[in-house]
């Protein structure tokens, strides 16, 4: 087992050889960088934005729960709201759930490539299939992401905000006073470094368990549920060297 | 011209390929016949180097395929054309997409030239109006045809068909044969087919290859195959009832 994790450590690598060689034309691997953004990104916009309202009013409302002590001002929600989502949130919760949308989309993907011989076909043509099917995509990721953290900073807090509206558990005024209370713009670079490691992870973990299945569509399933669970574990482990490098 | 001189291949432990050499003439359709699972598709994989020798070497012309770097490999891929068994289209590309692709990332052709040059392509293999549409919009038949037009749209100088006629019905399958047959005489291209289909080795074959359980048994040309002696590629070719005909018929 241990051989056998070193041995796709190793391969993991070299197929990342392959993928950053040079591109054929930059012009071809441009146009399809745009179309997965499209694809990956542009895609991804819907479930970021439902799960962060939905995330962002939730902590609003176990905030207000855990902070009913009399001497604790109410604004603080509002601060803890934001600081769970720009942390965390954001970057490492919305990571793990694009592993499981985009990884398996992008393993299944490139695996079926594998099975029906198209990524044979492009190699025959002389092109650098790694490079021509990972490289867009990870380039895609990494730029789009960040965007997408951004619109779940956003739209989770709008979610905590509107809770506290609708609810009734603080005012407004105390809500938006917690927003502005010790920002430090540093903590959102924070979480886009962190959003940009973990498109990469995503993208290229998941491209390599699609590029080296085999077999048929069994395997290719198993490849796809294999890539989210690599993604998952190597984002969480990003976390904690992140944290620790960047925060600490 | 191309020449495989003692290929051995291995698959944990299994030898696929046992000392196989082999040579396949320019301007000519070369079938590699056999039974399933006696190595066909490997041996060709081997020849195009998606799958490496355990022995042996593969020549092309007078340069030695099988040691060339990765860079030197590209460049003669560039002449190479394969079809393969499913076609191996790009699902998430329209048939212009696919045809075009080499082009776009190998040549420095206008936009109109490239237009130019995949409606040929396509027009030669009887295609029309298909352009626009996706690989699962096509018919087996079709998407046979559009790998075939994706394998010359760079003008190979080789052609690789494994098992182009297979999952088609007969006719089509015919078709399948002349188109290859016609396009190796007319641009002169080293032509290589794995089929175990008769009527492909009788109608186009011009010399032949018959592999059995990883051994060349026997090679040929169409006409030696029917009054050949040897006793397992009789078994093969005439497990045909049209080869039966041919061979009462004569």
């Amino acid at each position: 087992m241990i051989r056998r994790f070193l041995s796709d450590i190793g391969n993991y690598f070299i197929l990342m050889g392959k993928v950053f060689s040079r591109p054929e034309k930059r012009r071809i691997y441009y146009r399809r960088t745009m179309a997965e953004m499209d694809a990956i990104g542009l895609g991804s916009i819907i479930i970021t934005a439902i799960i962060s309202l939905f995330m962002g009013a939730v902590v609003a409302l176990q905030m207000s729960i855990n902070l009913e002590a009399g001497f604790i001002p109410r604004s603080l929600i509002g601060y803890a709201t934001r600081e769970t989502m720009i942390l965390e949130f954001s970057s490492t919760v919305v990571a793990l759930i694009l592993a499981g949308k985009v990884g398996s989309s992008i393993a299944s993907e490139i695996g079926t490539m594998r099975i029906t011989e198209q990524i044979d076909a492009l190699e025959l043509m002389g092109v650098n299939s790694a490079s021509y099917l990972i490289l867009p995509k990870i380039a895609a990721a990494v730029v789009f992401f960040p965007f997408l953290c951004i619109l779940s900073i956003l739209v989770g807090t709008v979610g905590g905000y509107l809770i506290c509206v609708f609810t009734g558990t603080i005012l407004p005024g105390d809500f938006i006073t917690g927003l502005h209370l010790d920002f430090k713009p540093w903590s959102i670079v924070y979480a886009l470094i962190k959003t940009a490691v973990f498109a990469f992870i995503i993208t290229s973990v998941s491209s390599f368990f699609g590029y080296y299945a085999r077999g048929n569509s069994l395997e290719v399933a198993r490849s796809s549920t294999q890539a989210v669970v690599a993604s998952s574990i190597t984002i969480l482990i990003f976390n904690l060297i992140l944290t620790q490098w960047l925060l600490i | 011209m191309i020449r495989g001189e003692h290929i051995i291949k291995r698959f944990e432990g299994r030898t696929v390929l046992d000392d196989i050499s082999v040579e396949f003439d320019q301007g000519k359709t070369n079938l590699i016949i056999g039974r399933s699972g006696s190595g066909k598709t490997v041996l060709m994989k081997c020849l195009v180097g998606l799958v490496p020798l355990d022995g042996g070497d593969i020549w092309y012309g007078t340069t030695c395929f099988s040691r060339l770097d990765f860079r030197q490999i590209k460049a003669i891929r560039q002449e190479m054309g394969m079809i393969f068994q499913g076609g191996a289209l790009l699902d998430s590309s329209t048939v212009e997409e696919n045809v075009r692709l080499p082009l776009d990332l190998f040549t420095d052709q206008s936009e109109e030239a490239k237009r130019e040059r995949v409606d040929f392509c396509l027009r030669r293999v009887a295609l029309g109006d298909v352009n626009r549409l996706y690989p699962s919009e096509l018919s087996g038949g079709m998407i046979k045809r559009v790998a075939i037009a994706r394998a010359i749209v760079m003008n190979p100088k080789y052609l690789f068909c494994d098992e182009p006629n297979s999952g088609l019905d007969p006719i089509t399958s015919g078709v399948i044969d002349q188109l290859i047959h016609e396009i190796t005489v007319e641009y002169g291209i080293t032509t290589i087919i794995n089929t175990h289909d008769m009527n492909s080795v009788l109608e186009i074959g011009e010399k032949v290859v018959f592999l059995h359980e990883g051994h060349k048994w026997w090679e040929g040309t169409s006409a030696e195959i029917m009054h050949s002696d040897n006793a397992e590629l009789n078994d093969f070719v005439f497990a045909s009832a049209m080869a039966k005909r041919t061979k009462v018929g004569r």
